[in-house]
């Protein structure tokens, strides 16, 4: 990248050549290339599944409201599960991320766009294909695929005529994942300001580039994975198929090789929006940034490692299950290392608890119930009672729930004003939060215990005594849905300017805020850093509370 | 877009590819794992040479037999004795028992599997009814000899060993042209 000396304000310069606004109407969202309205289309089609995947939620827990039959049959229910997985993670959980990427990483790293602005559009607009195919099955003969997000042989080869719209819908998915991770690390590694060096970027910048490189490695991997059942299913291989020599556990491993990673794609960005709100709030240096780059490279490299303990169960031998265990544990290191900054962060910070960072108060402290059940199931010989129970149920929620989805909601509350010029409102913030944070309680908290008294996981029925524990979980699960919609309202009121919200924004919109994204005006304008800008300490995480810058952020 | 971003998309490129080609790598590795090591139970399919050994009569371990016919097929398929006791080293011979009850020909494959895995390895047999595909006439029916020894090597905490096997028939997954020995 050219390097250009210049000392002008670069969001006040004109833009004489070319460069223009936005198209107007439908086209513009169609033939858009530009990051934002990209990042923009990624987290409304995230949020469109979301409520997809809740209302499937909601079928599931009103049907385990009580014991017995009745308002679906088994075969859908089991439909349920399926599908509410694949929407959560391929649908809601994983574009929210491309999009807060799309809009935050040139922005943080002070560049124009993209490196792949064509591609970019492409990767966004397979995803309405992918899933149109997908829940178009609910409505074929037969019904959608109902053996498991996990599709395990033999018993997903029984699908019907749902199983190649499964296979290649996810193969779409897994193209627009690939296409989205190469762009934005071939971005953070080409085109980041001068003076941004890998070690000062922000931290949801980090998070994102090792992000980018597990799903480079391991999406691939689950395509290979889904093309061998479809060929055992139509072109009579034997991968999985006992009776030809195959062997149905290889499956389980090859998924669980992209399924560990995976988990840690869904949960690595939002370390990194945590990283940022926390001394937002806190008015202080984020502490240990070192350490927190090297945790996150950890935990990813870990996550290669260990993904046989979500097959403990199936048999393997005595070594491998130690190992397993061993390495499973092993990640606690790393988790403990990032959540302990996080707290020291907060040591002597003067706080304030605006709703971005109620978010993301409580996903530390959440996550961590969920990490501590993690470390549980870690443990082999207990997995063998935890194993496909309730207990596993909650286990993942808490991560992926209060887990990513809060450190999502965060990310919005915390960048929505820099978006759209216009503040939420702050007292809906926060009965959403309270709301929000007391429900998903509710729901998953009793979950543990149905699942150590042995209620077991995709089964519609259950036996009598765990009637409390679902009674509230479900109570919890309505109320967490409807609860979202105060969120949408206060977002939606800021894209539109309901409620008479006006403009008018400082560039930095929370004083304690720091990075580049808000040197830019607010609403961020359609092109930003067609210049490099030039990267002053005080925008920097790691070094903005060192002399040198809060001298100069007292000049500026 | 300038050539360092032109060569890390190109890398990155290639990643995916290699790793597209890892995930089917990964079945040859498995494989050769679960033959070294005996890894799920799987057993060889080709008769083993039956070398003199030592027989060890200080152990005996208990084998049983398993059946099962694969997709809810009414078949009858049995072990003629549920369990015997061997001492390793010794070779034996045991005979299972299957007829086709349906009204059709039809040719049918046995594929086994050992527990615990670690006995896998050293579970040899030198005759049995799973090495080759087996053809049924309509209602006909079967006494299939297994001769099998275990080898004295067996891990001496091993005390009972399960030998299983699943009937499938040939035509649901394989058509003419695949091979009558199943690709281990």
């Amino acid at each position: 990248m050219a390097h250009h000396d210049h000392a002008h304000d670069d969001h006040a310069h004109d833009h004489d050549h070319e460069h223009h606004g936005p198209e107007k109407g439908i086209m513009r969202w169609i033939k858009t290339t530009n990051h934002k309205d990209l990042g923009t289309l990624y987290l409304f089609f995230a949020f469109t599944m979301f409520f997809i995947g809740g209302l499937m939620s909601l079928v599931i827990r009103a049907e385990l409201f009580h014991p017995g039959l009745q308002f679906v049959d088994p075969e859908f229910f089991n439909q349920m599960t399926t599908m509410h997985a694949l929407v959560m993670i391929f649908g809601g959980v994983m574009p929210a991320w491309v999009g807060l990427a799309n809009w935050m990483v040139p922005m943080m790293i002070g560049c124009s766009d993209l490196a792949l602005p064509r591609i970019n559009n492409w990767g966004f607009w397979i995803l309405p294909f992918a899933f149109t195919m997908l829940l178009g099955t609910l409505f074929m003969e037969g019904g959608s695929p109902a053996g498991g997000w996990t599709m395990y042989p033999p018993l997903v080869l029984q699908t019907g005529n749902a199983f190649p719209f499964l296979i290649f819908a996810v193969h779409l998915m897994g193209i627009s994942s690939i296409t989205g991770a190469i762009n934005v690390a071939v971005t953070i590694l080409n085109m980041r300001a001068p003076g941004m060096s890998l070690l000062k970027m922000p931290l949801f910048v980090w998070t994102w580039l090792i992000t980018a490189y597990l799903l480079i490695a391991v999406m691939p991997v689950l395509a290979g994975a889904v093309t061998m059942l479809l060929t055992d299913k139509y072109f009579l291989t034997s991968f999985f198929t006992a009776a030809g020599g195959g062997d149905p556990v290889m499956f389980q491993h090859i998924f669980w090789f992209f399924g560990h990673p995976e988990v840690y794609i869904l949960i690595l960005p939002a370390f990194g929006i945590v990283s940022t709100i926390i001394p937002t709030f806190a008015r202080k240096a984020l502490f240990g940034y070192d350490s927190m780059v090297y945790a996150v490279a950890s935990i990813a490299f870990l996550s290669f490692i260990v993904w046989a303990h979500h097959m403990f169960t199936v048999g393997m031998p005595l070594a491998g299950e130690l190992f397993f265990m061993f390495a499973t544990m092993l990640i606690a290191v790393p988790t403990g290392v990032k959540v302990f900054n996080w707290v020291a962060t907060m040591w002597k910070g003067s706080m304030t608890f605006e709703s971005p960072m109620l978010f993301a108060l409580a996903f530390v402290f959440l996550f961590t119930i969920g990490g501590f059940s993690g470390l549980m199931l870690a443990i082999t010989p207990v997995d063998f009672q935890y194993h496909d129970t309730y207990f596993v149920v909650a286990h993942f929620h808490y991560v992926l729930v209060p887990g990513a989805v809060f450190a999502i909601l965060a990310g919005v509350y915390y960048w929505i004003p820099k978006w759209t010029g216009r503040m939420y409102s702050e007292k809906w913030g926060k009965i959403h939060f309270w709301l929000s944070a007391i429900f998903i309680n509710i729901t998953f908290f009793p979950q543990h215990f149905a699942g150590l008294a042995g209620m077991q996981r995709r089964v519609p029925d259950y036996a009598v005594q765990f009637v409390d524990w679902n009674v509230w979980s479900t109570i919890g699960a309505f109320g967490f849905f409807l609860a979202q919609f105060i969120f949408i309202i206060n977002m939606l009121a800021c894209c539109y300017g309901w409620f008479g919200r006006k403009q008018g924004l400082p560039d930095r919109v929370w004083e304690g805020a720091h990075g580049l994204e808000w040197t830019v005006p607010s609403p961020a304008p359609y092109h930003t850093f067609e210049e490099p800008p030039v990267v002053s300490d005080n925008e920097l995480t790691a070094a903005h509370d060192s002399v040198d810058a809060l001298d100069h952020h007292k000049l500026s | 877009m300038n050539t360092g971003a032109r060569r890390s998309t190109f890398k990155f490129v290639l990643v995916v590819a290699g790793m597209f080609g890892f995930g089917f790598a990964l079945v040859p590795m498995y494989n050769a794992l679960c033959d070294a090591i005996g890894l799920n139970g799987k057993v060889k399919m080709q008769a083993a040479v039956a070398e003199p050994v030592q027989v060890d009569t200080s152990r005996t371990v208990t084998v049983q037999f398993v059946t099962t016919v694969n997709g809810g097929k009414p078949w009858q398929f049995r072990a003629e004795e549920t369990s015997v006791k061997v001492h390793p080293g010794e070779m034996r011979a045991v005979k299972f028992y299957a007829r086709n009850t349906e009204n059709r020909d039809l040719v049918a494959q046995a594929v086994p599997n050992v527990a615990p895995m670690e006995a896998a390895k050293h579970m040899r047999k030198t005759d049995c009814f799973c090495f080759n595909q087996q053809p049924f006439a309509a209602g006909e029916e079967k006494h299939m000899p297994v001769v099998f020894m275990l080898d004295p090597a067996l891990p001496k905490d091993v005390d009972t060993v399960t030998l299983s096997y699943t009937f499938f028939e040939v035509e649901q997954v394989a058509h003419q042209g695949a091979p009558a020995q199943p690709k281990i």
